[in-house]
């Protein structure tokens, strides 16, 4: 398969107070394990080995996985490109200052860098969606612990479009749980 | 029909160390209740189902923080 790329964001990122420790949270949902990186990678990975009637969903869920990653890169960039080393300090981000300057990098809120070991892939369909379903939770319930730390209404208006997605996704999921558990045109066995 | 905000009272001890928060809200998403989705669900206008990330009603539950205005402090 191939990918097209349109150069826009899937919602437009708009953060309206200079307050980079805001990036310090939302870095967890860049490089934390239910953050929008593990989720595209989960969802593009599985999608292999799942039933055909659901690789679809996969593959579109995990895409869509890739355009809120660049939102949430887009938020933490615009938090964090004019910050001075001083205000970057205050929001306790010179960790991150000394490794990286002002690049993002995968790594969660409290600093500790992606790893693999975030994700599964087991080879049994309803093992992975169960999976699947958990880790859109646990983003929804991420979303809302940063919504409550934030005092940004721009950001968080982002935020809540991006929390709604994890809403849908996870529905989906759970259909296509109904779909593989479909008795109809299976062989029986008695 | 079906909420998507639930509370509960947890203990609290008259030892506890902090002002005690009396009631905890969780969130029991829309997608706990539908199953399958079934057809010809009433739909946002399509400009409007860009801003609010789903085309369909039943789905919708924006999140706002509790702290971010004194009337929404349930988190709904
Ligand atoms: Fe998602």
């Amino acid at each position: 398969m191939m990918w097209i790329y349109e150069k826009k964001l899937q919602y437009p990122v708009r953060v309206s107070t200079c307050n980079p420790r805001l990036a310090k949270y939302l870095i967890e949902q860049y490089g934390g394990a239910d953050g929008e990186l593990a989720a595209a990678l989960r969802y593009l990975n599985q999608r292999y080995t799942l039933p055909s009637k659901v690789i679809g969903l996969l593959n579109d869920i995990g895409t869509e996985e890739l355009a809120h990653l660049e939102m949430i890169a887009t938020m933490v960039y615009k938090l964090t490109k004019d910050a001075t080393p001083e205000q970057l300090k205050e929001a306790g981000l010179e960790p991150h200052y000394v490794d990286h300057e002002r690049a993002l990098f995968y790594h969660n809120a409290a600093g500790v860098p992606f790893t693999a070991t975030y994700i599964q892939a087991k080879g049994d369909p309803i093992t992975d969606l169960y999976e699947d379903i958990a880790a859109e939770e646990k983003a929804r319930a991420t979303y809302q612990w940063i919504i409550n730390m934030s005092d940004d209404p721009d950001l968080n208006d982002g935020l809540r479009f991006l929390r709604e997605r994890e809403i849908i996704h996870s529905q989906r999921f759970r259909e296509a749980v109904e779909i593989l558990k479909e008795e109809r045109n299976q062989k029986k066995f008695f | 029909m079906f909420t998507t905000r639930k509370q509960y009272e947890p203990y609290i001890s008259p030892f506890d160390p902090c002002p005690p928060i009396r009631v905890k809200t969780y969130v029991t998403a829309p997608n706990l209740y539908i199953g399958f989705q079934p057809p010809n669900l009433p739909q946002f206008p399509l400009r409007e189902a860009l801003m609010k990330g789903t085309l369909w009603k039943v789905f919708y539950d924006p999140y706002y923080s509790p702290y971010e205005t004194k009337t929404k402090g349930d988190g709904s």
